[in-house]
């Protein structure tokens, strides 16, 4: 090589002088700052109506650069938190995970990249949709189906053959398999929503680590702290939990119920042992008696029997249970189910009396004597009727005895229900779908055929009854007219009935509400010569006001109580469940711990 | 080597030196300009990395690992992935594997034109510095569209990586290769062929090849003194490397001249394998397949021990990750390429040199300090 040509070598550099070069001029950097690609992960804007609050981006931070914090005037609410992700851009690593497990599509990155302050504390930002400096920036690193850190499918639950399921009262939920349950337990973020939802304030996502630990003791011992009637919960529940649970905004919400049955299911002998706690404290001699053994009045007994109480509860039925023993069909909650729950309360010290009415076998003044404080849960029972021609016709059933008598024959306790090849039945919600499933399941099972027709005032879309019951009904074969209206139950000359005469209606939303309008115009005659109300049902207090009339505050057919259950302006009395929120199995176990804790406190004090 | 204590000057070498090379120090003991005896100061870069990952959730590693080599970040993040789906069994979408080595070979031109800018430091040729780090740039430029971020792109993921390319990526890309190509020749002028770069390199910083068998050296420094093709991408391929056609430069004699010539050859055999990824890489198909069976929140890779490693600028470089089941790794241990010239050859083999031969010697014997420490 020469010398003197490679000496000049870098003079040829000399030509990039008159070449734009390729860095910015320092005064740009400030006024026209360089725009970042479209997939840039810059600051963080965050759409607060959107954003629930669960705390997946926060959890997810490598850098523990987000916390969660409460926002004074932001209320909880279905489905979202009061807080609200705060970051700190001096851990920040930009990474991008925030934003990829973000379970409400709030989070998202921009293409703003300068922060500039002397104050080393002013990395602190709660971005909101205009980003941490309220200037428009465009979005920057959003995320993609590949990018996605959430499994927005729920694994499906197998359920036995659709094939002649309407024959039998097999139970229709096979539950889930080792490997689904934990694939299942692996959707949920842990953010807790669906604890505060719960009206028992179940500890959901920690019972869901149980089943993604395979742990089920320690499962079953965390369901009971909250609920004690878990097989029944597991089966039945209204699971609003569902509802709220922060996958669900994206994708299909965590299966909680079914996760909470596999726990049960899966748990051994000795677990469920462990949960007939001895009393937590020295016995004491104080006694409580409970009035009905539904959720409400089981769950009360349970806790307080473990506060050391002597619990009598008192039955008017053969058997404890209540609605989830004489009310829900076979098929959805099997008996023994039941009974396992029950024995476990029982196992505790509980004294369940059965077969024995307050008010007729024993006066609530005797009770009021005999123990220092009552509680009462004897629920909804009171069938309620449409006000139509001929509802005193004797083939006129209620969903409330039929359900009973149905329960009965299937634990081989009583007979068949008196039964037509025709029925109808009319309702909506939930429980008209129970009276015209075991109706399908009695008719084939007596006539080897079914014919059940079902009415109801609304659309599907309107319906109260919950999705699956209404696809599933369809699938055994009920016969659907909705949107129609009952006018008479039609009666023949040898006074038989022969069907129901409805009219057309609508369901329309005025002023915020949905109202049902028919057109008497418009009617037809649905065929059938059995007429089942499932109409809703009433409490009865006549047992209540025989001692304590004017004294009871009782509005809308519901029991007036103080936050700790007790009933107001009587200090020995509580009360829960149905007759005091409504009919809702797992509220009713919730308000039966409260008032074991009000009682508590009042005897404690007494 | 003895150092006469009279005559003995102790002198500091970073860690904020600018001929150093990241936050590294060296104290050297000299006697006029002669390095006499050299101890290599580790821990300015140790942030625990390897303890920190067992505290991490599998997925949120992924922030931390690029950490680990800063001018080449995605090698951590390709040998974490494909350790996580060697134990959990992932099968890794073609496309993605596509882009997987795309993306390492775009990294390896980056990090391979730093290093030759780096050259220009310690030897006073500046203009090539100002070259190479704006080339770089370009590159980083591309990073950005494709990833979101120009260094620690937190991009291959186990399961594949997180995004399809952008629109139009592969057009830019190839553009970008052939304005490389078309000023390759240049540098070729400006570095190896200048005699400053000759005169302080050639039959400098030796390398013998019994040193790379008593230190463990790979990668370039391997290969230039023993001659043989060792290369991750060759002799145990993994990703797609056995799909495309490239060489490996070797020699026998390894100055520093010799492996600058090398990293330069590396350059060119790395922009011909990206056309060809270029021309290979499917249109369709997924990038990802899924990991786990939920969220990342509770991804556990099954239990198990696994080595996995993938070929560096500086040689082989791979992650030994321990599992026992759970949401977090048991234990993750990092064979840094350079460890073994960066610590004890700096120790055994910088004295001897000149002071100002040093950053030349930590530049091309490919030492990168994070990786030492951690």
């Amino acid at each position: 090589m020469k010398f003197s040509k490679s000496m000049l070598s870098p003079v040829k550099a000399w030509k990039y002088l008159v070449k734009e070069p390729v860095t910015i001029p320092k005064k740009d950097i400030f006024d026209q700052p360089r725009e970042a690609a479209d997939r840039y992960r810059g600051f963080h804007i965050n759409h607060h109506d959107q954003c629930v609050g669960c705390g997946s981006c926060s959890e997810i931070c490598p850098t523990e650069a987000i916390t969660m914090i409460p926002i004074e005037g932001r209320e909880k609410a279905l489905g979202r938190t009061d807080e609200l992700p705060a970051f700190d851009y001096g851990r920040c690593s930009f990474c991008g995970l925030c934003v990829d497990i973000c379970t409400s599509d709030s989070l998202k990155m921009t293409k703003e990249y300068i922060h500039i302050s002397t104050d080393v504390n002013s990395m602190m930002f709660l971005p909101d949709e205009l980003g941490i400096h309220h200037t428009y920036y465009e979005n920057g690193y959003t995320r993609d189906e590949s990018s996605e850190l959430l499994n927005l499918k729920a694994y499906s639950m197998d359920e036995i053959p659709h094939e002649g399921r309407n024959e039998s009262f097999m139970e229709l939920i096979k539950g889930f398999s080792k490997e689904m349950a934990i694939s299942e337990a692996s959707r949920c973020v842990s953010c807790g929503v669906c604890t505060d939802t719960c009206p028992a304030h179940m500890h959901i996502p920690e019972y869901i680590q149980t089943v993604y630990d395979d742990d089920m003791n320690k499962g079953l011992s965390l369901l009971y702290e909250t609920n004690p009637l878990p097989n029944v919960c597991g089966r039945i529940c209204t699971h609003k939990c569902e509802t709220a649970c922060v996958i669900g905004n994206r994708g299909e919400a965590v299966s909680i119920r079914w996760l909470k049955r596999y726990i049960v299911d899966m748990a051994d002998d000795q677990a469920y042992d462990k949960m007939i706690v001895q009393p937590l404290v020295k016995p004491s001699k104080q006694a409580v008696a409970i009035v009905g053994s539904g959720p409400a009045g089981l769950s009360a007994a349970y806790y307080l029997r473990t506060m050391g109480y002597e619990v009598t509860v008192y039955e008017s039925r053969p058997q404890a249970g209540g609605v989830v023993r004489y009310g829900a069909p076979e098929y959805r909650l099997p008996d023994e189910k039941v009974s396992e729950d029950v024995s476990v309360i029982e196992r505790t010290g509980v004294k369940i009396i059965t077969n024995t009415t307050v008010g007729k076998d024993i006066s609530l003044e005797v009770l009021h004597e005999k123990f220092d404080a009552v509680f009462v849960a004897t629920g909804f029972w009171k069938p309620k009727y449409l006000d139509i021609p001929n509802t005193d016709h004797p083939d006129v059933c209620n969903s409330i005895d039929f359900l009973a008598q149905a329960r009965d024959y299937t634990r081989k306790m009583g007979p068949m229900p008196e039964i037509h090849e025709k029925a109808i039945v009319i309702g909506g919600g939930d429980v008209s779908f129970d009276v015209a499933r075991t109706l399908v399941r009695f008719q084939n099972e007596k006539f080897g055929k079914h014919h059940v027709a079902f009415i109801a005032r609304k659309d599907e879309k309107n319906l109260a009854a919950s999705l699956e019951e209404i696809l599933e009904a369809r699938e055994e074969g009920v016969i659907y007219n909705l949107n129609a209206s009952p006018v008479q139950i039609d009666v023949d000359a040898e006074n038989r009935i022969c069907g129901v005469t409805v009219s057309k209606c609508e369901t329309l939303e005025i002023e915020g509400r949905l109202r049902t309008i028919s057109d008497p115009e418009q009617q037809c005659c649905i065929e059938g010569t059995q007429v089942y109300f499932a109409v809703g049902t009433d409490p009865d207090y006549d047992y209540l006001l025989e001692k304590l009339e004017g004294q009871l505050k009782i509005e809308r057919n519901k029991l007036k109580i103080k936050e700790n259950g007790q009933v107001e302006g009587i200090e020995w009395l509580f009360a829960g469940g149905d007759i005091v929120h409504g009919p809702d199995i797992i509220s009713a176990i919730a308000d039966g711990h409260e008032a074991a804790r009000g009682i508590d406190a009042y005897l404690m004090k007494k | 080597m003895e150092v006469n204590k009279l005559k003995e000057v102790k002198l500091f070498l970073g860690p904020q030196h600018p001929g150093m090379h990241g936050n590294y120090s060296v104290h050297m003991y000299v006697d006029g300009d002669i390095i006499k005896k050299a101890r290599p100061m580790p821990g300015m870069l140790h942030r625990g990395f390897e303890k920190l990952m067992e505290r991490k959730l599998w997925m949120s590693n992924m922030a931390i690992i690029p950490r680990i080599c800063v001018i080449e970040p995605d090698i951590n993040e390709m040998v974490y992935a494909m350790g996580v789906e060697a134990l959990a069994g992932v099968e890794v979408p073609e496309k993605a594997t596509w882009i997987r080595m795309m993306i390492l070979e775009m990294a390896r031109v980056a990090t391979h034109l730093f290093a030759l800018g780096g050259i220009g430091g310690p030897t006073g040729l500046y203009t090539s510095m100002y070259w190479a780090v704006a080339e770089r740039d370009l590159i980083l430029d591309l990073f950005e569209k494709l990833t979101g971020a120009r260094v620690y792109h937190i991009f291959i993921v186990p399961g594949g990586v997180r995004k399809d390319l952008p629109e139009g990526f592969k057009t830019q890309l190839g553009t970008y290769l052939e304005s490389l190509e078309k000023k390759l020749p240049e540098y070729q002028e400006l570095l190896l062929k200048h005699p400053i770069i000759h005169t302080r390199s050639k039959d400098n910083i030796l390398l013998p090849a019994e040193v790379v068998h008593e230190l463990g050296v790979t990668g370039i420094g391997m290969r230039s003194a023993t001659g043989k093709a060792y290369d991750l991408r060759k002799v145990k391929p993994y990703a797609f490397y056995d799909q495309v056609e490239f060489e490996v430069p070797t020699a026998t004699y390894s100055d520093a001249l010799t492996r600058i010539h090398l990293k330069f050859q590396e350059i060119q055999q790395s922009i011909r394998i990206l056309k060809q990824i270029i021309e290979k890489m499917p249109d369709e198909g997924p990038v990802k397949a899924p990991i786990g069976t939920g969220n990342a929140l509770k991804l556990r890779v099954p239990a198990g021990m696994v080595y996995t490693a993938v070929e560096s600028t500086r040689g082989e470089y791979g992650y030994f990750i321990v599992s026992n089941g759970k949401e977090k790794p048991y234990r993750i241990a990092v064979r840094g390429a350079s460890y073994p010239q960066g610590l004890l050859g700096i120790e055994r083999y910088l004295p001897g040199h000149r002071i100002d031969d040093a950053p030349l010697w930590m530049d091309t014997m490919g030492v990168c300090s994070p990786e030492i420490d951690r």
